[in-house]
């Protein structure tokens, strides 16, 4: 069937430290040739009989079509729960069973413009590769990478190899600049001439980075990292108020129809506080009493 | 060669391996793993009068061995359904279990009418009344843990849909009585029975000290419910087998991951099975589990699937 996604028993060929996260390399044939930057692979995790049902869903970092051991992706992972523990621990050869490409990938501009790339934390990972295709079209290409501390930030030395230009940002000043990425992404901005933001981490960063692209002229385009539990579309719990073409506003799912959006589209306003709500204005919206 | 079709309530399913409502959004998505035509029947996801943007999130809550669940019915509604959802299944050759709901008992019925009226009908083969989900804001709303309201909808669903056509009722594990609802939604024209809905739960995030749920509650499903649901079936059928309440086909539902599971509740007496939370888990498990219940059933030595149903009624030890 063509599909677009492909289910694969995939195999560990390998797992590394990469600060506070782990970089896994897996073979998954058949997914590198149909992924795109911005798509995103979901996991299964503790094997056929495990007690953790739910996928865990990771922005695919890079692709191989084919090496040594067949077509590869690479995702990056942080542990903070039992399911992400798993993975961290798997070695060469283990078996990780995969579904993917999944998701919408990031929109590349026809003409060649200047490009910002913002990644938060681990959210910077699918950018390497975003930022490979878009220097291919002709694009300037400037990175920015904030985190909380040094040891949070993914891929700073490879950012100095494929973009023309690196900030980096931590809360606490441990590397580059004290602060936010959005403390600086304005000056960048307006510095490389940008027309696309594209960024990739927290919500709360998000929002930042689309008000600041707003105020700067620029399109934001951000991949959002809500918690899914299939990733395929069927369970409808990752869903987000977004704003379509008739102007309306629809919960609809990040894994489907996102999970990159126009950061103008997404209804921060009902988001804040590890909960988003729902519009009053959205289609098919509670009345009084809720639902 | 194991003969895999079932008949329930006169329509004659080729295999009873179905997805399960609210698990299988309305086929295109899974439709990428697997034909969807290949299953017994294609259960929708549940659909009402008008569209609806469900809970506020998170909805979702890993549990062991399952998760509770807080979309709040989410959906385009009956009209948009209509028009994409079902000309979409027919045309893929998938024959139809629709499951519908209604705030009230009379909009149960306006769903049906214009469920009826669609040009696509013909591959409906039957409805299945979601009288149990338990994320509604006001659990009175759960029709399906009062006899009384359960009869209410299940006639109005039974008017409007056409004779040959068989209704479901799904009920909810989470009464004092389930034998009694059944009764009562038999008696009131359900051609059959749909067991279970989700089990209502809480979990605390532990960090924030809150419900984790943005709605509160939810609705626990998965392999750690599948007991329950093996029980539900087998005190239904056992109580049809006495002759205590009328005789009719049931769906079981609940947790099944592996032909194994499927298993269980076909012998407790399932004419059909569906999977639901399991295909968060792995996409392709409604299929698969249709190619293991065949396995098992022909490992026991049985020639039709019907003759595995019900056989743990007989197989009792004395005591």
């Amino acid at each position: 069937m063509s599909s677009g996604v492909v289910q694969v028993a995939g195999e560990v060929i390998a797992n590394r430290r990469a600060g506070a996260y782990h970089h896994l390399t897996l073979v998954a044939p058949g997914v590198a040739e149909l992924a795109h930057p911005g798509q995103f692979v979901a996991l299964a995790v503790g094997g056929p009989t495990s007690a953790n049902l739910l996928r865990r869903c990771f922005s695919i970092h890079k692709v191989k079509p084919s090496g040594t051991y067949g077509g590869t992706v690479d995702v990056v992972v942080a542990a903070h729960g039992p399911g992400t523990q798993w993975l961290t621990e798997r070695s060469a050869h283990d078996p990780v069973d995969v579904v993917g490409p999944l998701g919408r990938p990031f929109p590349l501009p026809a003409e060649p413009v200047p490009c910002v790339l913002v990644g938060g934390g681990y959210g910077s990972a699918p950018l390497f590769w975003l930022a490979e295709e878009l220097r291919a079209r002709g694009c300037h290409v400037e990175m920015v990478l904030g985190a909380a501390s040094e040891d949070r930030l993914f891929g700073v030395v490879e950012a100095r190899r494929t973009a023309d230009g690196v900030t980096v940002t931590t809360d606490d000043g441990s590397a580059g600049r004290r602060g936010w990425v959005s403390d600086v992404l304005g000056e960048v901005v307006d510095r490389s001439g940008a027309g696309v933001v594209y960024a990739c981490g927290p919500m709360g960063m998000l929002r930042s980075v689309t008000e600041v692209a707003d105020a700067h002229g620029a399109v934001a385009q951000v991949a959002v990292e809500e918690s899914m539990a299939c990733g395929i579309g069927v369970c409808m719990t990752c869903v987000m108020p977004v704003r379509g073409n008739d102007g309306e506003t629809r919960m609809v799912r990040s894994c489907v129809e996102g999970p990159v959006f126009r950061g103008d589209r997404v209804r921060w306003d009902a988001i804040g506080g590890g909960i988003t709500r729902v519009p009053d204005d959205a289609v098919g919206a509670p009345r009084a009493g809720g639902h | 060669m194991v003969d895999m079709t079932t008949t329930l309530a006169g329509t004659t399913l080729p295999n009873p391996v179905m997805t399960a409502s609210g698990c299988a959004a309305n086929g295109k998505e899974l439709h990428r793993f697997f034909p969807v035509s290949e299953l017994g029947a294609f259960v929708t996801k549940t659909v009402m009068r008008d569209p609806r943007s469900g809970r506020p999130t998170p909805r979702m809550a890993e549990t062991p061995s399952g998760m509770l669940n807080s979309i709040g019915l989410q959906g385009p509604g009956i009209d948009a359904f209509c028009e994409n959802d079902l000309p979409w299944l027919a045309e893929q050759g998938a024959r139809v279990l629709v499951s519908v709901a209604g705030n009230t008992a009379e909009e149960f019925g306006e769903v049906v009418q214009r469920l009826v009226a669609s040009p696509a009908w013909s591959c409906v083969v039957g409805v299945e009344a979601n009288i149990s989900c338990p994320n509604v804001a006001n659990r009175g709303l759960v029709f399906a843990c009062d006899p009384v309201s359960s009869e209410r909808v299940v006639q109005i669903v039974r008017t409007r849909v056409p004779e040959g056509v068989p209704v479901f009722a799904k009920l909810t594990p989470d009464v004092t009585d389930i034998v009694a609802i059944a009764d009562a939604a038999l008696r009131a024209g359900a051609d059959g029975l749909t067991m279970i809905n989700t089990l209502l739960g809480i979990v605390v995030d532990t960090d924030l000290l809150r419900p984790q749920l943005a709605g509160v509650t939810g609705g626990l499903s998965g392999p750690a419910v599948r007991p329950v649901a093996v029980r539900a079936v087998w005190q239904v059928v056992g109580a049809m087998r006495a002759g205590t309440i009328p005789t009719a086909p049931v769906i079981g539902v609940g947790g099944v991951r592996t032909g194994k599971d499927a298993l269980e509740l076909v012998a407790v007496g399932a004419s059909a099975v569906q999977v639901g939370t399991a295909t968060f888990n792995d996409p392709s498990a409604p299929r698969r589990v249709l190619t293991e219940l065949e396995a098992e059933v022909a490992r026991h030595g049985f020639t039709r699937f019907t003759d595995a149903v019900g056989v743990a009624h007989e197989r009792m030890v004395r005591l």
